[in-house]
This record gives C-alpha cells, sequence and structure tokens, in this order.
C-alpha cells in the first residue's frame, strides 16, 4: 500500500535525501551515545572511529555520584511538577472565565496575557530577582516557582481559553438551570471536557519548564537546590576536559523529557500546534 | 440579585491568576523600565540618572556587537529553518515509508534542553577529538580543523547551527498541521486544471499557508530574540565577545559587573525590539476573534 509512493524516479531520490538528513540530524545524539561508554583516552589515542577499547559506564557513575545529577535530577522534579501544576490550575480558572463570561475588561486582559506569554525573559529579569529577594524567596525552590508559574500563565490561558470556547455552551446553561455553582462548572463539566487541551499543554509545559536554564541562574545560589540544567553548568565547569562525563550526564539529563516525549508525542505535538491554526 | 452575583463570578475566576500575573510579569515590566534610567549596583537603592544608560549604550562596542549577532541569528533563523521545516512538511505530508521515525528524528533536538544541546555539540566542536574536526581531518580535507567555538570569524555560526538544529522540527509541526487544515480539493483542482507540482506549490498551498507562515515567522524572531542558554553555555560570549548577543551581554553585564540600570536598559532595547512582532502576533490573534 504505502510502497505506491515511489512511483517516480523523482520520489526516489527525494526519498535517499530524506534518509541521508534523517541520519545527519542523529549524528550529534548518536555521537554523545557512543562517547559516554568509552573513556577519554580511549577516543584521544584511537580517535572516534576506532572500536572502542572496552564499554564502561563509569562515566554515568561518574557523572551520576562526583558529579552530583543525583542532586539536581530530583530537584528538577521538585520545582517543575508544582510549577506545572499552579499554573495549570490557575489557568484554567482564569480561562474559564474569559472564555465563558461577557464582562467589561475581558478582551484586554485576554490579549495581556497573550502578549505577556511573548516577552524576552530580561524585560522581567532584576525586578523578578528583586522581588524573589525581598519575598525571602531568594535561593529556595519557592522562588523559581513562583515565576514558572506566573511566565506559563500567559501560554496556558491563551490556549485553554481558546478550547474552552469550543465546548457547546447549551452544557453550560443546562446545569445552570439545575442550580449547579460555577465553581461546580468548572469542576465538574468544564475541567473534564478541556482534558484533551490540558494534557497536551501539560506535555508541553513539563519539557519548557524542566528544560530552564536562565531563571535557575539567577534566582537560585546553592549548589544544592540547583535543577538539572545549572547542574550541567556546573558539572562542565568541573570536569573541563574530561568530555565523556560531561556527555553521559547531558545524556542522563535529558531522559525524563525524552520518554515524557516518546510516551505522550501525540500530545506534544497537538500542544505546539493549538495555537498556530484553527 | 442572580444575575448581580453572576457578574462577580468571572472576576472572582480571575483574581488569584490576574493578581499573580500582576505581581510578576506586568508590574517587572514596568519596573524594568524605570531601572534602565537608574544607576544601580543591585544593593543600594536606584538612583535616577535619567537617558544616560542608553547613551552610554550605543557607544559600547560590545552593544553593537551584539545587536549585530542579534541580526545575523534573526536573519538565519526565518530562512533556514523554515525552508528546511516546510520542505520535510511537504515531503512527510504524504504517506510515506518509515514517516514515523524520520518525523521522530526532527522533533527529538526540541525535546533536549538548549543546555544539554549546547553540551553535545560543544564535544562534537571540540578542536582535538570532537567529531567534526576528526572527520574534516582523517579524510584530509583540510589540514588542521577550525576552532569552531574559538575562531572569531566562525564561532557565532557555530551556535546558530545548533540552534537551528533544535529548530527545523518545530517548524515542520506547524506547517505540518497548516497542511493538514487545507483542503484537498483545491489542491486536486488544481491538478485537474494541468498545474505542475511546483505550481500547484507556489499558487496555491504556499498561499493557504500563510497565517502558519506568519506565525513561525513571529516565534523565529521572539526565539532569536530570546537566544541565551546556548551561548552561555557554549562560550559565555567569546571569545573577545565575538559571539556576544543581547540576552548574553544583558546578563554579564548585571549579574556578573553588577551594572544592573544599565543591564534594564539592554532589556528595555530588546522589549521595543520584540514589540513591533508580539504586536503582529497579537493582530492575528485579533483577527481570529473577529470569526466568532
Amino acid at each position: 500500500m504505502k510502497s505506491g509512493y515511489f512511483k517516480s524516479p523523482w520520489r526516489v531520490i527525494v526519498y535517499i535525501a530524506l534518509i541521508l538528513s534523517t541520519f545527519l540530524w542523529l549524528v550529534p545524539i548518536l555521537t554523545a551515545l557512543i562517547t559516554s561508554v568509552r573513556t577519554f583516552d580511549d577516543i584521544l589515542v584511537n580517535g572516534f572511529m576506532s572500536l572502542p577499547e572496552k564499554i564502561t559506564f563509569v562515566n554515568f557513575i561518574t557523572a551520576w555520584e562526583r558529579g552530583g545529577l543525583k542532586h539536581y535530577l530530583p530537584n528538577s522534579f521538585i520545582i517543575t511538577l508544582p510549577s506545572l501544576f499552579l499554573t495549570l490550575l490557575l489557568s484554567s480558572f482564569g480561562a474559564y472565565a474569559l472564555a465563558r463570561f461577557k464582562f467589561k475588561g475581558n478582551r484586554l486582559l485576554f490579549y495581556t496575557f497573550v502578549g505577556g506569554m511573548l516577552l524576552p525573559f530580561q524585560v522581567l529579569m532584576l525586578p523578578v530577582f528583586r522581588l524573589t529577594d525581598r519575598l525571602g524567596l531568594y535561593d529556595t525552590y519557592w522562588g523559581l516557582i513562583g515565576i514558572h508559574t506566573a511566565f506559563q500563565l500567559g501560554f496556558c490561558t491563551f490556549m485553554l481559553r481558546n478550547y474552552m470556547r469550543t465546548v457547546p455552551g447549551e452544557i453550560i446553561e443546562a446545569a445552570r438551570m439545575d442550580g449547579s455553582s460555577e465553581l461546580r462548572i468548572w469542576a465538574q463539566i468544564m475541567l473534564p471536557l478541556t482534558m484533551p487541551a490540558i494534557a497536551a499543554i501539560a506535555t508541553l509545559e513539563f519539557t519548557w519548564i524542566f528544560n530552564d536554564y536562565l531563571w535557575a541562574i539567577v534566582l537560585l545560589r546553592s549548589d544544592s537546590l540547583k535543577p538539572i540544567t545549572a547542574g550541567l553548568a556546573t558539572l562542565q565547569g568541573q570536569f573541563v576536559t574530561d568530555w565523556p562525563v560531561i556527555v553521559a550526564g547531558a545524556l542522563m539529563g535529558t531522559v525524563p523529557t525524552l520518554l515524557a516525549f516518546l510516551f505522550l508525542q501525540r500530545y506534544f505535538i497537538e500542544g505546539l500546534t493549538l495555537g498556530s491554526t484553527k | 440579585m442572580l444575575s448581580k452575583r453572576r457578574n462577580l463570578v468571572p472576576y472572582l475566576f480571575l483574581l488569584i491568576p490576574v493578581i499573580v500575573y500582576l505581581i510578576w510579569i506586568i508590574g517587572p515590566m514596568m519596573y524594568t523600565f524605570y531601572l534602565s534610567l537608574t544607576d544601580w549596583n543591585g544593593l543600594v537603592t536606584p538612583s535616577f540618572i535619567g537617558l544616560e544608560n542608553f547613551e552610554r549604550l550605543f557607544r559600547d562596542k560590545v552593544f553593537v556587537l551584539s545587536l549585530i549577532n542579534n541580526l545575523k541569528w534573526l536573519l538565519a533563523f526565518t530562512t533556514i529553518p523554515v525552508v528546511l521545516g516546510l520542505g520535510l512538511a511537504m515531503v512527510l505530508n504524504q504517506a510515506i515509508p518509515g514517516e514515523k521515525i524520520f518525523k521522530m528524528s526532527f522533533y527529538m533536538p526540541m525535546v533536549l534542553a538548549t543546555v544539554v544541546s549546547g553540551l553535545i555539540w560543544g564535544w562534537l566542536y571540540h578542536p582535538r577529538g570532537g567529531l567534526i574536526n576528526f572527520i574534516l581531518e582523517t579524510t584530509h580535507i583540510v589540514e588542521k580543523g577550525p576552532g569552531w567555538l574559538s575562531d572569531r570569524d566562525i564561532v557565532l555560526w557555530s551556535i546558530i547551527i545548533v540552534a537551528i538544529w533544535r529548530q527545523v522540527g518545530y517548524v515542520m509541526v506547524l506547517y505540518l498541521a497548516g497542511l493538514k487544515s487545507i483542503n484537498p480539493q483545491l489542491i486536486e483542482a488544481a491538478h485537474i486544471d494541468g498545474a505542475s507540482y511546483w505550481r500547484t506549490f507556489w499558487s496555491v498551498i504556499l498561499p493557504l499557508l500563510a497565517p502558519v507562515t506568519t506565525i513561525v515567522m513571529v516565534i523565529s524572531v521572539i526565539d532569536s530574540l530570546r537566544a541565551f542558554d546556548l551561548v552561555s553555555i557554549m562560550t559565555r560570549g567569546g571569545p573577545a565577545n565575538a559571539s556576544s548577543v543581547l540576552a548574553n551581554f544583558m546578563y554579564i553585564e548585571s549579574f556578573n559587573n553588577y551594572k544592573m540600570g544599565y543591564g534594564a536598559a539592554i532589556a528595555v532595547v530588546m522589549f521595543f525590539l520584540s514589540l513591533a512582532f508580539i504586536l503582529v502576533y497579537l493582530w492575528r490573534v485579533m483577527q481570529d476573534e473577529m470569526e466568532y
């Protein structure tokens, strides 16, 4: 059925080009995988293309123990999961109001959320640094959770509001007739019906927050609190020339987002395209 | 009575999100504008100095260099990944053997943290032992491979390549979604009229993809202004500021040199550079609203 694709020689050429460019795209990741199981001496002496003297997992152990990944990786989850929960909770509140009620300032608030999500971080950096310090949250997990929750509100509110508008109005009207409170409508009708969008946005947001580097280096100082991204920067300084350890650390640091992507790929892609087409 | 209560409901739902947004986003944005008019080392109270920071900024060679580097980044970003992403989307939008594997391979880089990409590519670029120079030298294409991250003439492009590697999959996703929403009958009609593949692409498909292209362009520009992680992790803007970009320059001035008023002024410039594109995006969103 699918072999019907190759009906012209032109398509065969395109296909070969596609295979080559796909391989090219994977080379950096393949290189990292191969490097991580060899010692640096082995690579330097025998050259990259040689067969490894022996396969070793010592680089992963070094990165995990001495490189501190055993602290950094859990920290990433401690920061990411509450941020994700809070931003989804707050934005689903706000999105419901913006999607389902006519009131003064609706559009203005909506456009403020949409515009805010495109701001360069630098525009917020110094005041947020000062604010976090004043709140006594500098160098704590909560300082980071605060800015992540707030910043991601823009994107989440935008996406959820647009999705909630597609829910048929009759369902909500019927519930109101039955005397349900608005909070109940939000919890028992709106949220369940919005789940496909929430799943898509959550997958995407998990990756974004987990991969944040800038806020982590601005709002944290203690090595013991750093998430994996900032931790990898420290690791790089610690093992300056021992590239197999650095690369092994980088690979381990990307396992959570890679797993999330592999298992939730459909949601991930849906999340990316929610806003671009209608 | 009942209707009055209902009037309050949306405000109650919005109360906490809006307060959080005002405190962490809108307030800080305003405060950055004020800080840009002050001399502040981050410790004592900021002292008002008017537009002095901006006057100094435009005489600062590193600022001008960073601005130019951002423009180069922007130029590369609004062309190369867009063409590649659109091309891939066109090819992969058909039933093609191995479609899933192809798509996954191009998506993969955007899932990795930028820090992780920076480290992996840092190793590929390594002058001794790194894969790229190893291939160049063992195939005798060159006697001695260049210092990808230490040569002032090429360092910025070395970093931009990594950014492009990450971006292509994203653009492809957006165009694939756009292509799915095109009515196949329109393309069919063009074929029946005897239009060639290229002609159909240029005069039917591409115009229909225009809304997606607008979004892709805005995102590309915003992303290129936000560029920070890769530069920070791969070179810190060096050697001799050759790979400095505004975001990185702002961070170093603020947090390494403690010139926070000056840093705020750089942020304000970045704000105005992105403003036009934020407005284009908002305009697009408003157009969608009109259809309701």
